[in-house]
């Protein structure tokens, strides 16, 4: 069971990382995109932590929705409406809930995925945040459907996570800036799956 | 590096604010969220056009906004796409209630952020209709990329369509004006440097000095191929060739479909130019080439268009879409007909463009 406060946690501590990571994302940006990925996403979530305290007392879908909304009008690129969209499809699974079961969590991540992939019209293997977000929502589900538990069902998402990052490298891009690169875009990894990544690996670290 | 500049942070709010003390008879500026709109909006019963990029292309689109040109320009941070509040509360004051016709270059942030800015906006019931321009012809295949970038046909198009909607064409017409625009113009750049973001503070890409990148968008990309340098008249000629050589181009884009109520794919095929076309041949500075060099590369335009039974009859030389201070240039060949002639001249009245006023 996933309590409010985790969730809460979890934003924050994403807060966190990618304030930490800012400059590291932006160079991943910078070899096949604009180099802005790690400072959009770094003002979309200090905006954030200034609206997160406004709502802490409402329901889990009111807290998602609020760092879904602020997204959408303060990061701006692809990252804005493809951040926004993921927090505005997970806020409808967790609407009026303080808490969440695991089928819920990954309901709510599966939700998100698809609002991705809907906005974005990518697929998997086009070099995209789907390439991490995809394999781990399946092996989260494939985890639970075996009877483990939450936290194991996470860490495999997490580890399923950092795969489809890294198997992103390798990746000609076919979504994006980076798609006008053609192969030039190979031998990169993609800043977006790693933020995904970092997104879920931060959610398993609030949970634990 | 070196920039004018006093914070990096501070570079689009500074701007905004030094246009609207410039030009308080054109234009007035709205902050948080950004946008700047005409000092007159709304105008009663016409259709409002509302464009708007990331920051660094001025004087596209800042420089667009007035009579018969666009009601409307959202700026968005340096090199990124603005977000929807910025087109949502600029709809909300343009619309005069005839619809807004959202003008939208084919880069994924831009097309996402307008399609989020055109739920919204119907959602508080504004009619609304996202117009995406693809013309550059530097990415071969729609099918493994984003498609063709929205580059110097953008600029045509916000001018061609002003009019129309001064002259009281309505929503479906503008709409459909706009597809015509973008279905018949076709652009080429290439860079003879890069350029410098204020917040990143070193060239988005190395450039060596006896080399130019060909065949780039207008946010510091690289290009389709990195060649040696070459002559003035040469480079011409490559791209000249590459937009007049063009074979037809077919891509889905996705439009909001008014009856069904949702996004649809639709399928569109720009037909190849022809010995015999009409043209309005537009050669494009991107902010750091002096505009001498743009009229060598318009006198060399000008012969291969003649060769090529290609009849310009009209033209624009200078830098209007650009990318902060990189030198280089784009050629844009937009085939024209007596209604596009008409509107092409018709009066317009904003920063950057003023005639038959």
């Amino acid at each position: 069971m996933l309590e409010k406060k985790q969730i809460i946690d979890w934003i924050d501590n994403f807060t966190a990382v990618i304030a930490e990571k800012k400059d590291y994302l932006t160079e991943l940006d910078a070899a096949i995109g604009d180099a802005d990925h790690g400072i959009n996403m770094n003002r979309g979530f200090q905006k954030v932590s200034e609206k997160l305290p406004t709502v802490i007392d409402r329901d889990i879908g009111t807290i998602l929705k609020t760092v879904s909304m602020t997204l959408i009008s303060t990061v701006g690129g692809a990252s804005g409406p493809l951040y926004g969209t993921f927090f505005l499809k997970a806020s409808a699974v967790a609407a009026q809930k303080e808490e969440l079961t695991p089928e819920e969590l990954v309901q709510l991540l599966q939700a998100g995925l698809e609002g991705v992939m809907y906005r974005g019209k990518a697929q998997l293997e086009d070099k995209t945040m789907i390439d991490a977000l995809s394999p781990a929502v399946d092996a989260f589900k494939q985890s639970l459907a075996n009877n483990n538990s939450e936290l194991e069902g996470l860490q495999k998402a997490v580890d399923a996570a950092e795969e489809g990052m890294k198997k992103t490298i390798p990746l000609i891009a076919r979504k994006g800036r980076a798609s006008y690169l053609g192969e030039r875009s190979m031998g990169h990894q993609d800043p977006g799956a790693t933020s995904s990544y970092l997104m879920l690996k931060t959610l398993l670290e609030s949970v634990r | 590096m070196k920039k004018l500049i006093n914070n990096p942070e501070d570079v689009v709010r500074e701007n905004l604010a030094g246009m609207a003390v410039a030009h308080p008879d054109i234009i007035k500026v709205h902050f948080e969220p950004n946008f700047i709109y005409r000092a007159d909006a709304p105008i009663q019963d016409k259709v409002a056009i509302v464009s708007g990029s990331g920051s660094g292309h001025e004087p596209l689109y800042n420089g667009c906004v007035g009579y018969g040109m666009l009601d409307a320009a959202c700026p968005g941070e340096v090199f990124t796409a603005p977000t929807p509040d910025q087109m949502l509360e600029a709809a909300k004051i343009v619309n005069s209630g005839s619809g807004v016709l959202y003008l939208v270059n084919n880069y994924s942030g831009d097309v996402m952020n307008y399609e989020m800015a055109a739920e919204l906006a119907m959602s508080e019931g504004i009619r609304v209709l996202n117009i995406i321009i693809d013309d550059d012809v530097a990415v071969k295949d729609s099918l493994y990329t984003q498609g063709r970038r929205g580059v110097g046909t953008s600029v045509l198009a916000a001018k061609i369509c002003g009019a129309a909607a001064e002259a009281k064409y309505d929503l479906k017409q503008i709409a459909e004006l706009t597809r015509k625009v973008n279905l018949n113009g076709r652009s080429m750049g290439m860079a003879l440097t890069s350029c410098i973001t204020p917040q990143k503070g070193t060239p988005l890409f190395d450039l060596g000095d006896n080399e130019i990148e060909f065949g780039i968008g207008i946010h510091g990309e690289p290009g389709r191929e990195r060649l040696p340098l070459k002559t003035a008249d040469e480079i011409t000629e490559m791209m000249a060739l590459s937009i007049i050589e063009d074979s037809a181009y077919k891509r889905v884009l996705r439009e909001w479909d008014e009856d069904k109520e949702e996004w649809t794919d639709i399928e569109l095929i720009d037909p190849p130019l022809a010995s015999g076309d009409s043209v309005l041949a537009f050669v494009n500075g991107m902010g750091g080439t002096p505009l001498p060099e743009l009229y060598i590369v318009y006198r060399k335009l000008a012969e291969i268009c003649e060769k090529k039974g290609l009849k310009i009859v009209r033209n624009l030389v200078g830098s209007y879409i650009t990318s902060l201070e990189m030198q280089g240039c784009s050629i844009t060949l937009l085939k024209m007909d007596d209604e596009l002639i008409k509107l092409w001249d018709a009066p317009v009245n904003t920063v950057s463009f003023r005639w038959g006023m």
